[in-house]
């Protein structure tokens, strides 16, 4: 074999190439011809290296890997000179910044296993020729050549893939009743929309490996016979939808989109629509409202997008998951994908952890594993040696489990048994100095605030559950609030337009049913056991320990304490607004929460 | 960029991207250092150099890398080389003719034992 010592990729991305990328491949090779290097050092063409509006025409050169930047023609002979003749590094080319690459995602932790994430921070999502060398479009190539929709249908059907949006709907099932609706054209619409408060499941597949949606989208489009597609991503990722641009970019210039794909008569094209920060977008009737340039408002099913979405044709809508999945899928096989999770939840799913737990962040684990396994060997267990509490999963319309709950297997239906919910994998886990009553009135006031205030119950009903939520955390709840707000929740749910407003009193549901003894403590006996609730505690100095130092009293915003130096101090209940600084800048530990 | 139209492109295209993905994130056991200073090319590193990659096509290896690197301050033993192997310490070898360097070669690189006659006392050693 040919042994070069030295290799030269020079991006020939299409902005590359209008500032003169090829000219600068033809002066290397003309350069090294003319010191008789061309034997030793190969030049290869890439894809983009870095963000061509920053890096301009640039190369990087192995195996020193050092990225030369903005390059023009006439700086080629003395780069080739000094670097490949000489053996010099030529600083004054060298790129200014480094490019970033993705490491947030870390090394799998225990019992994770990765296949939605599996290229995250692995390749560059910049450069289709990454996700390639990763069997990318591998899957479509067989598809689109050996394989009638139907079968790709009846792949994914056997695969048992579901969702990932939330509902958890067999995702061929949905393709199947699409392709069946004999009007056209067809579209296709990817969710990604995620809004659940600390929910990035898809933000970092979108970012770190954009062409494996891309990939999946072109898949279920073949499968069941759409057209276009929209990607629709919230505003707030704009990462994201620069990378899709970019992928899009790509993909269509290797003819992965576009027409006549591999050369048969499907033809397929994607676009990227921004939403503007609204969560119900999420929703599938809302979203396509969006995609359509209307108010992002739900409207009542059926008829189902399957028959009348976007544009009035059918559509098909999925999560950004779902489609991530696809090409594994039909690339390894139904029965691989199937042998993992349990029996009605098939693979794996991608979770965020947040809350009280050690390990932070993303992961990527078979279904089936046990909410336990998932605190405390995947998660780490609680911080500081705190107590397990409660467990949200499903974002602000899920429900919370609890310490009884914790063997149960994570699947849609054991999830959904618990009266919680799968939802799209966000996991907020709270220890023992958390306040239920709180959490409720916490995820009331977001969904309250998303709702979109086309249905009177998720409108007003959500608002007076927040104000019963409200009045009980400030000590004026009585007991018949509590029915009332059982009331209320039945209410919202029973008769709330989409899932927004039919999810929302779920958390103040499920903190009821397990916790309903805090939210007596709270209009009984007037107490906040966490000491959580401001309206309900009171700061105390407890005098045997006080040195008297005046830490507390100096940092206390509203002067509330008071005491002479070396003398015990005394707290002010009037004035007090229950910041809790005094407790924080205490050294002695001498301030003492109570309720 | 090539369009895409059959399976047999995209195979081409996967083992050209497989390739500069190799290139990339290869880690190599040994590396061959050749000092490419004035006086160096002067006293016939190149030819030094390339009797390197020639030893290595010969001998099909692909775990070593040659890289170039300035003036080692040792202008009087030129041609010099570094072969460093396994992050050991690095050897340095003055007067590396080409036929010195298939020496290095055989009897260092692949056989694990260093040339004396060619090398550099230096501190590290």
């Amino acid at each position: 074999m040919k042994f070069f010592r030295s290799h030269v990729l020079v991006s020939v991305d299409p902005q590359c190439l209008d500032m003169g990328a090829h000219e600068i491949v033809d002066a290397l090779n003309d350069e090294l011809v003319a010191w008789g290097l061309i034997d030793e050092v190969q030049v290869l063409e890439t894809s983009r290296l870095g963000d061509p509006a920053r890096f301009g025409p640039d190369l990087v050169v192995y195996p020193e890997n050092v990225h030369y930047a903005n390059l023009g023609v006439d700086d080629i002979p003395y780069l080739v000179e000094e670097h490949f003749l000489k053996g010099r590094i030529v600083e004054k080319f060298r790129a200014k910044e480094t490019v970033v690459t993705d490491d947030e995602l870390g090394a799998p932790k225990a019992k994770e296993v990765r296949i939605v994430l599996r290229n995250c921070g692995k390749i560059d999502p910049h450069n289709i020729e990454e996700y390639i060398a990763e069997d990318g479009y591998q899957a479509l190539a067989n598809a689109l050549t050996s394989m009638t929709p139907e079968q790709v249908i009846d792949e994914v059907m056997r695969s048992g893939l579901r969702g990932r949006g939330g509902a958890g709907f067999p995702a061929a099932r949905k393709w199947q009743l699409c392709r069946q609706v004999p009007d056209g054209p067809k579209y296709l619409t990817c969710n990604a929309d995620e809004g659940d408060p600390g929910a990035f499941m898809n933000r970092r597949v979108l970012e770190s490996d954009p062409h494996s949606v891309v990939e999946g989208m072109i898949l279920a489009a073949y499968a069941i016979g759409a057209s276009l597609g929209y990607i629709y991503c919230r505003a707030e990722y704009p990462i994201a939808v620069a990378n899709l641009n970019v992928a899009i970019e790509q993909a269509r210039e290797f003819g992965f989109l576009g027409q006549n794909i591999f050369g048969t008569d499907f033809s397929f094209d994607l676009e990227v629509r921004m939403g503007a920060g609204a969560f119900v977008c999420g929703e599938e009737t809302a979203l396509i409202a969006s995609i359509e340039g209307k108010r992002g408002e739900p409207r009542p099913r059926p008829p189902f997008p399957a028959v009348k979405g976007v544009w009035g044709k059918p559509t098909n809508n999925n999560n950004v998951e779902t489609y991530a999945v696809v090409p594994q899928i039909l690339l390894k096989g139904a029965d691989w994908y199937a042998a993992m999770g349990t029996e009605k939840s098939k693979g794996t799913k991608t979770f965020a952890i947040a809350g009280d737990v050690v390990n932070t962040g993303l992961i990527e684990v078979p279904f089936g594993l046990s909410l336990r396994e998932v605190i405390f060997d995947v998660g780490g267990g609680i911080k500081d040696n705190k107590k397990f509490k409660a467990i949200q999963t499903g974002g602000p319309m899920g429900g919370c489990l609890v310490e009884e709950h914790l063997d149960l297997p994570l699947d849609y239906e054991a999830l959904t048994a618990a009266g919680s919910m799968m939802g799209s994998g966000g996991l907020i886990i709270m220890d023992d100095e958390t306040c239920m009553v709180d959490i409720a009135r916490f995820f009331m006031e977001f969904t309250q605030e998303e709702s979109c205030g086309k249905c009177t119950p998720c409108r007003v009903g959500t608002r007076r559950i927040l104000d019963i939520l409200e009045k009980i955390c400030n000590g004026k709840g009585t007991l018949a609030d509590i029915d009332q707000l059982e009331l209320l929740c039945e209410e919202v749910m029973k008769n709330s337009l989409c899932g927004l407003g039919q999810g929302a009193p779920n958390p103040v549901i499920s903190t009821l049913k397990h916790f309903r003894e805090e939210y007596i403590a709270h209009v009984v006996d007037k107490k906040c056991p966490a000491k959580v609730c401001r309206a309900l505690i009171r700061y105390e100095v407890i005098a045997p320990t006080c040195t008297g130092c005046t830490v507390c009293a100096r940092n206390c915003p509203v002067e509330a304490i008071s005491g002479e130096r070396r003398q015990v101090h005394v707290i002010d209940e009037k004035t007090c607004i229950r910041c809790g600084i005094c407790a924080q800048v205490c050294n002695f530990d001498a301030i003492a929460v109570l309720s | 960029m090539p369009t895409v139209k059959s399976l047999e492109d995209l195979k081409r295209i996967r083992e050209e991207a497989m390739k500069k993905r190799d290139i990339k994130t290869t880690e190599s056991r040994v590396q061959i250092v050749v000092g490419m200073g004035t006086p160096g090319i002067a006293a016939g590193a190149r030819d030094t150099l390339k009797e390197f990659l020639n030893l290595i096509e010969e001998k099909n290896l692909t775990d070593v890398t040659v890289r170039q690197t300035g003036n080692f301050g040792l202008d009087s033993l030129e041609p010099v080389v570094q072969v460093i192997i396994d992050n050991a310490a690095p050897v340095t070898y003055g007067k590396v003719t080409p036929y010195a360097a298939r020496q290095i070669m055989e009897q260092h690189i692949l056989g694990g034992k260093v040339v004396e006659a060619n090398v550099i006392p230096t501190e590290a050693k």
